[in-house]
């Protein structure tokens, strides 16, 4: 059975899918994110990575319509398909939320709710979504669970969240988010609570499903070689500012900030003989420097880093904000 | 001749489960076998990594050799003396003698203490320094682990993640062990706290001269950390040797599957072992890992292969390892 295409897949390819331009939150008066820009173009996969603390997840809980009343002002512009998210009112937000928007959240566990069955979670947005009739949901919600590689998905669809493996508690909420065949995927640090075999299966099950469906995915990652493996674009945070953003194998290949070049000298593999972490630890929201906020444990700051923000600049495979990139 | 500090001679530990019974009523007997036939030495000095993934017995075996558990089969030794059996002068030199990190760093640290009382406590209870001077020992532990003078009156609540750790750790080196065990210790943290620590265990360890127990999943932290290395599958070591040589040429398959899952920067992302680790309850007879392994013939579904020397301080449980056919 096929599901409606979303119209604007047909329209304007050239148009990206999702364009940050000077966005900016605040949650109660404290700086969260400060002036992003990055574009994600249609058919390609992201990933924001940077320590904790660096907004990670806040864009994505934004970019989902997530953030909506809780002290937090935005400003600035966030696109989604030439939509802009930042003046989205709540009716909108439920057209787009689900239906266009997936998002796969980190703790599957406590993303499931513990009373209802997987056959319900996967049902419930298929019928209240796309309206599809209680058997429709039924069958679909099989077919879903056979596609992101559940066996005896008949038994599972009876089964209750706490009987599942946690491997197994993700690919059902890949289904979940994939149920109404997004344009988007958020991934929220999707295997970070697994173990490593289980971590491949499931990157590799995402990449292959939001390929198959000819959408777009923006993953949240801690892990660079990971982000490099998965996606052809990465944008690295910290501390709520873009430092460097572009085509993966520029940015994490040939890196010119200081901050991308530290968090790849902190990457183990298996021949590494020697770490070199920067000193001391990222700012907490109510003591954010000012200028570059990086500038404390940069090895390369000067004055102006304290007293200017760099601008994020370059061409679209490859920006970068620094005063000294290297 | 180095001295041999743990010895662990075929343990085995296995736990009786009668739940799963209708209406509250026990089931019929089941056997989980955490631990079966595991054989370990650790001689002074040593650095040893526990590998595997979840439900693959690591905690149980720490369990063990710490003592706070005694095996159903097999004994596990401390300076050739049962574990379990030391009493009075011995035991209290043991609990001195071998220090632990927890998993969970902040869940072992009292919340109402500061850090000073977090510290002192085993220095007192040791009676290793007495009235100001633990004091002084408590500060220069802190400065050992990178963590400034202040920190002496704060409280878990108010440290971050990777100062916890290191708070953990200076407790560990409080009482003045030979050996550390730690589980999980640098795990769930950014990698540039990650590489902090791993940094500081590094240089602690050559500095002191400590016995290193460490368990983790990752095969890049047991690499830059340890000489000696743990594969354990379901309750058993399938492969042990020198780390530099079983990352090199790995004669398991599992060790191999481990590897492949291992994120590698701009590599694709390796097919990913099928399937997940079984329940340790009512296991069938054979190679534990028949189930999952690409390499499996029929034989291996009929005898259990046991952990085999081959060859410069290798060994491996494996009847087609993969370095037999080189």
């Amino acid at each position: 059975m096929s599901l409606q295409m979303s119209s604007s897949a047909v329209q304007a390819t050239s148009r990206p899918l999702v364009e940050l331009e000077d966005f900016s939150l605040w949650r109660q008066n404290r700086s969260v994110l400060d002036g992003l820009s990055f574009t994600l173009p249609k058919g390609q996969n992201l990933a924001l990575v940077g320590e904790s603390g660096a907004g990670k997840s806040t864009i994505g809980l934004a970019l989902m319509g997530l953030l909506q009343s809780q002290g937090v002002k935005m400003a600035g512009r966030a696109r989604f398909d030439g939509q802009d998210l930042v003046s989205l009112n709540a009716r909108a937000w439920n057209g787009l939320r689900g239906r266009r928007l997936g998002m796969i959240f980190q703790d599957a566990g406590a993303a499931l709710d513990p009373c209802f069955t997987i056959g319900h979670h996967l049902a419930f947005p298929l019928r209240r979504l796309l309206g599809l009739s209680s058997r429709q949901a039924t069958e679909r919600a099989l077919a879903l669970l056979e596609s992101v590689g559940i066996n005896d998905a008949k038994a599972r669809l009876k089964a209750y969240p706490h009987e599942l493996s946690g491997g197994m508690q993700q690919r059902v909420m890949i289904g979940i988010a994939l149920a109404c065949e997004p344009d988007l995927l958020i991934a929220d640090e999707p295997t970070s609570a697994l173990d490593v075999t289980i971590q491949a299966q499931i990157v590799r099950l995402i990449q292959d499903r939001v390929r198959m469906q000819g959408a777009s995915c923006i993953f949240v990652l801690h892990d660079l070689a990971l982000a490099s493996q998965a996606c052809e674009r990465i944008v690295v945070l910290y501390a709520g500012q873009v430092m460097e953003a572009g085509l993966a194998e520029v940015v994490l290949g040939r890196s010119r900030h200081p901050y991308t070049q530290a968090l790849k000298s902190c990457v183990i593999e298996l021949d590494t003989a020697a770490l070199e972490p920067p000193p001391g630890a990222a700012p907490s929201l109510d003591r954010m420097p000012s200028g570059c906020r990086f500038a404390p444990r940069c090895p390369r700051a000067s004055e102006r880093c304290t007293a200017e923000k760099p601008p994020l600049q370059g061409t679209e495979a490859h920006q970068i904000a620094c005063w000294h990139p290297g | 001749m180095t001295a041999l500090l743990f010895e662990l001679l075929d343990v085995e530990k296995s736990y009786e489960l009668r739940g799963g019974g209708a209406a509250f009523r026990p089931g019929p007997k089941r056997r989980l076998r955490a631990l079966d036939g595991v054989r370990l030495t650790v001689a002074r000095g040593d650095s040893v990594a526990l590998v595997g993934e979840s439900g693959s017995g690591k905690s149980t075996l720490l369990r063990v050799l710490m003592g706070l558990t005694s095996p159903t089969d097999g004994r596990a030794l401390y300076g050739g003396q049962d574990v379990t059996q030391l009493k009075g002068e011995r035991r209290a030199a043991f609990q001195r003698e071998v220090a632990m990190v927890y998993q969970d760093a902040r869940g072992s640290l009292n919340p109402r203490l500061p850090v000073l009382d977090l510290i002192a406590e085993p220095i007192r209870h040791h009676k290793l320094r007495a009235g100001p001077a633990v004091r002084d020992r408590v500060l220069e532990l802190l400065d050992q682990v990178g963590l400034p003078a202040a920190t002496l009156k704060r409280y878990p609540s108010q440290l971050s993640g990777g100062q916890v750790r290191r708070v953990a750790i200076a407790r560990a080196l409080a009482s003045e062990p030979l050996t550390i065990v730690a589980d999980e210790a640098v795990s769930g943290l950014d990698v540039s706290t990650q590489a902090q620590l791993l940094n500081l265990l590094v240089e602690l360890q050559r500095r002191m001269g400590l016995t290193l127990i460490f368990i983790t999943h990752d095969l890049g932290v047991a690499s830059f950390l340890c000489d000696q290395i743990a594969v354990m599958y379901l309750g058993r070591i399938v492969e042990t040797g020198p780390t530099r040589a079983i990352l090199e040429r790995p004669a398991h398959p599992y060790t191999q599957a481990l590897l492949n899952a291992q994120p590698r920067f701009f590599a694709p992302i390796a097919q990913p072992l099928q399937g997940e680790i079984p329940s340790p309850i009512d296991l069938p007879p054979g190679c534990r890992f028949a189930g999952r392994c690409p390499r499996a013939v029929p034989a291996c579904r009929e005898d259990d292969p046991a952990l085999m020397p081959s060859g410069q301080g290798r060994a491996v449980a494996c009847i087609r390892p993969l370095t037999a056919a080189a």
